[in-house]
């Protein structure tokens, strides 16, 4: 299990930042990730591997307008 | 268009903007259907300047003044008050070129802002003033020209065959333009036949484009301001002014504001294509998004997401728009999200087979004339704005109600008798389109009622059709007379502070909470939603008294703003927030600060408070949120997503073992029911308000707003029994 913004979520073997993403169907691009405090940045989205237990950051950075 | 009869004129001698501001204000009286006009030049005392800023705040400082407490909407004395600000008119950075109108409204029937971009209030400073108050009610049809050239107002006796939006606006551009290049001099503020019955029609405001050679409309759409005008019998208002200088404001400090304008067209240029696509899509892109965080109303807020949405995804609208056009409605405004649509040909009513421009949609019209009523089809959407903006009815109120009106048909609430023949069934895209157009025709009592806007048509569907007023409630997203804009708010408690204790109903203006509190889990506590919910409707109004618009604000951001800064201090997008302070000393001279921007802000939002409490409403017993809003209401809802609420179910600590979908449909609604008083009570404290949502003498005072008639009219009000205690906490977990 890992956590997402305080939720638990299933981990799977090889979950890459941009494979949770993709399954949480979180489409907005003004995003920041967060993999137990360290900051994921945008090119590594795809070969980042999360490991079991991690906790998540994944803030969307907009307040409408 | 025939010549018009000139009724009266009137010369003034234009006063010079220095720091922003001209200092006067503009008054045109049109009598009580007795001809007697009248026209004055007000002075800007530096106490306006201190307590209401500019834009939206010299609106409600000039109707306070003109209006009684008994005044309706339809009153003589009523106003629209026209206003930039400030920042209005600077052409070195974007989204200068916004004014805010304010009025009684029909709708609400209290103080009402709608806003709009475009050339009107940056010329209307240009000609010397810094808002303009219409009084009155024409005894025939007229067309009032400021002449910002020639420094006159003259009132015309219209001629106008056609009212509706784009025929007349065509036509004033083209009679008062000395030239087709002279036509980009004027702006024409008008509404639409529909205003005629209509509560929710509202002003459109136009721009001339120089590249489609054609005019362009802007909406200030919300709230009914286009019924005042036309009540008012004022076909339009016309504006022209045909010299300016890239420093009209007499600003402090050019440099810095220039500096600060190629920092963020900068920015535009490098990343708008990847953060929001404003200048390729609009706001249309958020869409696919919406759907994705089940945000996107579907069926009447029912739902909120869809596999169909995929034919209305940002890419089909993106090959609709006309790309690589200049799309800025005023200069300088380099994130251009006012999209076209070129050579569209209507399929429906009256112009069908007519080849038109198509201002938009953007998002909140792509989704409530769309997927909340059950239509998935980006042309259908496109031609019914169309309609919408010519006949003057507001999108937002129109797709709201008609999402509404579709579930009260599908429910049995409502029949084919009542409607006069229509099926009104979600996704019935002809006999939709036939509503739309007797609503604007005002065709019979049914269409007339609709018109009039939810919280009316309730009323009169259960007192001529019988049908069951509770459920219309449960149902109708709408609160304090205004449908709800187009965002699915039910699963972020803070969006529905956002929506629901507002100042004057559910336009997500004040506050747009949903990812903060839904998706990034930010807001854990009532305490920390009560907090929200007092800095950002102080936050985002306070451009409503500059003259700007939002979107340059957070719709482009710094690449790394979402890594430099976390929470609450990187929704604030620190560097543009600090380019509006710069730039409001570069202009002003007069130094800003954060605090002291909340604090601009603090005294307009609660002086608009009052006034609310002044014409009857503004108490606690207004801040109601509907069943919708807070959770499903039937168990076909539930059943859309029934491992999520029941999830939702269990946070509550119920073992729902054995319940029946509709006890659990019932059981959510009860606890959020209950979640939602103790959210009104926290963020009542934390805006210095008391239990009953009206804010204090000590408030008043520490903003400087104590009035002798403020405090009059609060004393009259304010009840001991709704004194937060000094040590009541009312902000729990």
């Amino acid at each position: 299990m890992i956590t997402v913004n305080g939720d638990k979520k299933e981990w799977e073997e090889g979950l890459t930042v941009r494979r949770l993403l993709d399954r949480e169907h979180f489409s907005f691009r003004l995003i920041s990730v967060w993999v137990n405090d360290s900051l994921v940045d945008k090119p590594f989205y795809a070969s980042f591997a999360i490991p079991d237990g991690a906790e998540v950051q994944i803030i969307h950075n907009i307040c409408g307008g | 268009m025939k010549e018009m009869k000139l009724l009266t004129e009137w010369a003034y001698e234009p006063s010079k903007i220095h720091h922003g501001y001209s200092r006067k204000t503009l008054y045109v009286g049109l009598g009580n259907k007795d001809q007697k006009y009248s026209f004055a030049q007000k002075d800007v005392s530096d106490d306006m300047i201190d307590k209401f800023t500019g834009g939206r705040g010299f609106g409600l400082k000039l109707l306070w003044d003109a209006v009684k407490d008994t005044t309706k909407w339809n009153d003589p004395e009523n106003e629209i008050v026209i206003a930039g600000g400030p920042f209005c008119g600077i052409t070195q950075y974007p989204g200068t070129g916004k004014c805010y109108s304010v009025f009684l409204s029909p709708e609400t029937k209290q103080t009402y802002n709608s806003n709009a971009g475009g050339y009107f209030a940056p010329f209307l400073k240009f000609a010397g003033f810094d808002a303009m108050e219409l009084q009155g009610i024409a005894d025939r049809p007229v067309v009032i020209f400021i002449d910002g050239d020639n420094n006159r107002i003259q009132i015309f006796e219209s001629t106008a065959e056609d009212i509706n939006a784009y025929a007349v606006s065509e036509e004033l551009h083209a009679y008062f333009a000395k030239d087709e290049a002279d036509k980009r001099t004027i702006s024409v503020v008008t509404s639409g036949e529909a205003a005629r019955t209509a509560w929710i029609a509202g002003m459109n405001f136009s721009f001339y484009d120089v590249h489609r050679k054609a005019v362009r409309l802007k909406q200030a759409g919300r709230g009914g301001g286009g019924t005042v005008l036309y009540h008012k019998n004022v076909v339009a208002l016309v504006i022209k002014r045909t010299h300016f200088t890239s420093n009209e404001n007499d600003v402090v400090d050019l440099e810095t504001i220039r500096k600060a304008g190629v920092s963020i067209h900068k920015r535009i240029h490098d990343q708008d294509d990847y953060q929001s696509k404003m200048r390729t899509v609009g706001t249309a892109h958020l869409d696919e998004i919406m759907n994705d965080y089940h945000l996107l109303p579907i069926h009447n807020y029912k739902f909120g997401n869809s596999p169909e949405a995929v034919k209305i995804r940002s890419d089909e609208y993106k090959k609709l728009f006309t790309q690589g056009t200049a799309d800025g409605c005023w200069y300088g405004c380099s994130l251009a999200c006012a999209k076209a649509v070129d050579h569209f040909v209507l399929q429906y009513g009256p112009w069908k087979g007519r080849e038109v421009i198509v201002d938009g949609p953007e998002y909140e019209t792509a989704a409530g004339l769309g997927p909340n009523i059950g239509i998935f089809d980006p042309r259908w959407t496109i031609e019914a704005n169309f309609y919408a903006d010519h006949y003057g009815l507001d999108t937002i109120s129109l797709g709201t109600g008609t999402a509404w009106l579709c579930e009260c048909y599908e429910l049995g609430l409502i029949n084919k008798e009542n409607t006069c023949g229509l099926d009104l069934s979600f996704g019935n895209k002809d006999d939709i389109m036939e509503h739309i157009q007797r609503v604007a025709r005002g065709a019979n009592d049914f269409s007339i009622a609709c018109g009039k806007g939810v919280e009316y048509a309730r009323e009169y569907f259960a007192e001529h059709y019988g049908s069951d007023l509770e459920t219309m409630k449960k149902i109708g997203m709408v609160c304090q007379g205004l449908e709800a804009s187009e965002y699915r708010c039910q699963e972020s408690m803070a969006q529905w502070g956002g929506y629901f204790l507002t100042l004057k109903g559910p336009q997500h203006d004040e506050a747009w909470l949903i990812f903060m509190d839904m998706v990034n889990k930010q807001l854990p506590t009532n305490k920390d939603k009560a907090e929200a919910l007092f800095f950002f409707p102080n936050f985002r109004l306070w451009f409503s008294l500059q003259g700007l618009c939002k979107l340059p604000w957070n719709d482009i951001e710094p690449a790394d703003n979402g890594v430099r800064y976390k929470g609450l201090q990187a929704a604030k997008v620190p560097e543009h927030l600090g380019n509006y302070l710069n730039i409001f000393t570069a202009i002003t001279g007069k130094p800003l600060d954060e605090a002291g921007m909340i604090l601009q802000s603090e005294k307009v939002y609660n002086f608009e408070r009052v006034f609310n409490l002044r014409m009857g409403k503004g108490t606690s017993k207004y801040h109601v949120a509907p069943d919708r809003g807070l959770g499903p209401v039937f168990p076909d809802e539930w059943m859309a997503r029934p491992d999520y609420f029941d999830g939702k179910l269990k946070e509550f600590g119920v073992n729902i073992e054995g319940m029946s979908t509709k006890d659990k449909v019932a059981l959510l609604q009860k606890y959020r029911r209950a979640q939602w008083e103790e959210l009104k009570l926290a963020v009542y404290h934390r805006r210095g308000w008391n239990k009953n949502g009206i804010p204090t003498l000590a408030t008043v005072k520490r903003l400087g707003i104590d009035y002798p008639d403020v405090v009059a009219l609060l004393k009259k009000h304010l009840k001991p029994e709704d004194e937060f205690e000094p040590e009541e906490e009312p902000a729990k977990a």
